[in-house]
């Protein structure tokens, strides 16, 4: 300490008002936030490695022959993905049409109408952040034990697209109840001291402030489940199928499994061909999430 | 909400117009359609549990208990077979492990970087990078150490034989790397809810930058670090994709990382491709790992949520 006090000491001697002068940065302290930078740099570097890697991979494959043709499991040199990116799109069209009303719907309660007092809703609360970390494989076994065995739905479209709308249906709750909760109160007051009543007031003032946060919340919810993998393996996703689904009653497969069909295989044109498929699974992952930041930069507004 | 006080003033003869003129069941049928949507969430729980039950309670049937949780051998579908989950157990733990060495460590620094160094501008540019760290589909990262990073390590192993083709290894890098986002974004959430005073007294008391991050900051936040943990724990537990692709379909009870091993997440998934017969021990043992394995994460969840509401009361 007595250190520090002559060398401040000293600084005064010189010319002009006397200043306190610092030591310098120290070693430790450099170092550490050299560390804390470190480690931030190894996320970067190795997203920026993976997809490098995956597109490498994928340059001889990528062509329109991944979209045009179907999977062959004897001559990998002209296969394709066809079948597995059409049943991903309707998997998802309809996993959108199941989740995201009720997911809506549960969010308008929980904030609009529930009070936070009453014990069934301190469940419903709970239950719903416990969903949210539940394991994905676990939401293919209920599948698997209530939706494809238990009701009799099969391994079809219908099945997967229930399961996994189960599956992201905590995280449609949550982003919605965000973005309802940004509404502002005096919003509400305002609509309910006009003489509307509490439906009129959500329907007319808060929705139309909060869809652009729910549609953004939405989407990043839905593009979480176009790579879930896991749960459809459990309902029988990993078929080979060489036809495109014409219903919620057809079997199906998807991108992500068709994926892991294809790293099991030993040859290396399958590997060639897993990344072609991958690619195109991160562009419409991609799309996806660039739209859900259009909508957030062109419509959400500050209060 | 405030109409009864409403109507009640109308009743004892205040103005009439006041006075609702119907009772509104509009109101009270979509109160009751929206408290629906919102137990479908109940629903899902129960569903897992019922789903659960049944045949995980026919498989102890037939396995005991005892067996189940304290045998070494895991080889269900051999004559005869042997029903001992902990090297499906011993496997999870060792990824999970790995993965917590990698995420704990750069998920917290990167949170700490994030919270107390970062300018507002570098925030904006790595909190979008780290967002699509979390949204890469996890065959991807599976795909990735399987056929990346583990020619990587063999190429770079110093001395012995190295890494296997399949190894816990690589899909524990993998899978820390995954969870990063997970610990970073939950835990920077929880340094944010400290009040700007305490950092500004240590200042004041002529405090680095890094002992406020270390000595005020991280204790004053510690219950959400916990939690974000905590979550990575539970997250690395249920992963599956990537071991399935990356960690090798061997059950293999073993403290050495460069083998290749199951876990139960890898487990119920090679059973569940299998389209196996409902009521066979086969099809029943998806269902009790699947439990065990829900029980865990369960815990872990509760004590991530509990953690988490405990650090919201005491800043917020």
């Amino acid at each position: 300490m007595s250190n520090v006090m002559d060398r401040d000491v000293s600084v005064a001697d010189e010319p002009g008002a006397p200043r306190l002068k610092g030591k310098g940065t120290p070693l430790r302290e450099r170092f550490f936030q050299l560390s804390l930078w470190t480690s931030l740099a190894v996320g970067v570097v190795f997203l920026a490695s993976l997809l490098v890697y995956v597109v490498v991979e994928a340059w001889p494959r990528l062509d329109s022959r991944i979209w045009t043709n179907f999977p062959d499991i004897i001559d990998p040199s002209n296969a394709g993905a066809q079948s597995a990116i059409m049943g991903t799109l309707w998997i998802i069209a309809f996993t959108a049409v199941y989740c995201l009303p009720t997911g809506i719907l549960a969010a308008i309660y929980l904030e609009e109408y529930a009070d936070p007092n009453r014990w069934w809703n301190r469940v419903i609360e709970i239950n719903i952040q416990n969903l949210a970390a539940v394991p994905s494989i676990v939401y293919g076994i209920l599948g698997l034990g209530i939706i494809s065995r238990g009701l009799g739905f099969g391994q079809t479209v219908m099945s997967a697209s229930l399961t996994l709308s189960l599956l992201v249906l905590p995280t449609v709750i949550i982003a919605s109840r965000e973005a309802i909760r940004a509404v502002p109160q005096s919003i509400r007051q305002a609509s309910l001291a006009l003489g509307a009543t509490q439906w009129q007031t959500i329907w007319r003032q808060v929705l139309p402030a909060a869809v652009p946060g729910m549609a953004t919340g939405s989407i990043l919810a839905l593009s979480r489940a176009i790579g879930e993998a896991a749960p459809l393996l459990l309902l029988g996703g990993l078929t080979f199928i060489t036809f495109n689904p014409t219903g919620v009653e057809s079997p199906f497969t998807a991108l992500p499994i068709q994926i892991f069909g294809w790293i099991s295989q030993s040859r290396a044109e399958f590997t060639a061909l897993a990344s072609a498929a991958i690619v195109v699974l991160l562009v419409i992952l991609l799309a996806m999430n660039s739209v859900a930041i259009w909508l957030r930069n062109r419509y959400s507004r500050k209060w | 909400m405030s109409s009864p006080s409403v109507e009640r003033k109308a009743a004892s003869g205040g103005p009439g117009f006041l006075k609702r003129s119907q009772p509104r069941y509009g109101e009270k049928a979509i109160k009751v359609l929206l408290l629906a949507a919102s137990l479908v969430s109940v629903l899902t729980t129960v569903g897992i549990v019922i789903a659960l039950i049944p045949p995980a309670g026919e498989f102890f049937g037939k396995v005991s208990f005892g067996e189940f949780i304290t045998g070494t051998n895991w080889a269900p579908l051999f004559k005869p077979p042997h029903f001992g989950v902990l090297p499906l157990v011993g496997g999870t733990l060792m990824v999970t492990l790995v993965a917590l060495l990698v995420s704990v460590p750069l998920g917290l620094g990167a949170a700490i970087y994030l919270s107390e160094y970062a300018h507002p501008r570098v925030r904006t540019i790595f909190k979008p990078i780290l967002e699509v760290l979390a949204g890469i589909p996890t065959v991807v990262y599976g795909f990735f150490a399987l056929k990346a990073i583990t020619p990587l390590l063999q190429d770079i192993w110093p001395a012995g034989e190295g890494p296997q083709v399949f190894n816990a290894l690589a899909a524990g890098f993998v899978m820390g790397v995954m969870i990063i986002p997970t610990i970073a974004s939950l835990a920077e959430d929880s340094m944010n809810a400290v009040p700007r005073a305490l950092r500004d007294g240590a200042f004041a008391l002529g405090s680095s930058r890094m002992q406020v991050s270390t000595r005020v900051v991280f204790p004053a936040a510690l219950s959400g670090i916990v939690a974000a943990v905590v979550l990575g724990i539970s997250r690395a537990l249920g992963e599956t994709m990537i071991v399935a692709v990356a960690a090798g379909g061997r059950p293999n009870l073993s403290f050495n990382p460069l083998e290749g091993m199951q876990t139960m997440t890898a487990f119920i998934a090679a059973a569940g491709i299998g389209d196996l017969p409902t009521g066979s021990t086969g099809y029943q043992t998806i269902f009790a790992v699947g439990a065990l394995l829900f029980v865990m994460t369960l815990v872990m969840n509760l004590v991530s949520i509990r953690l988490v509401r405990k650090y919201r009361e005491v800043y917020e």
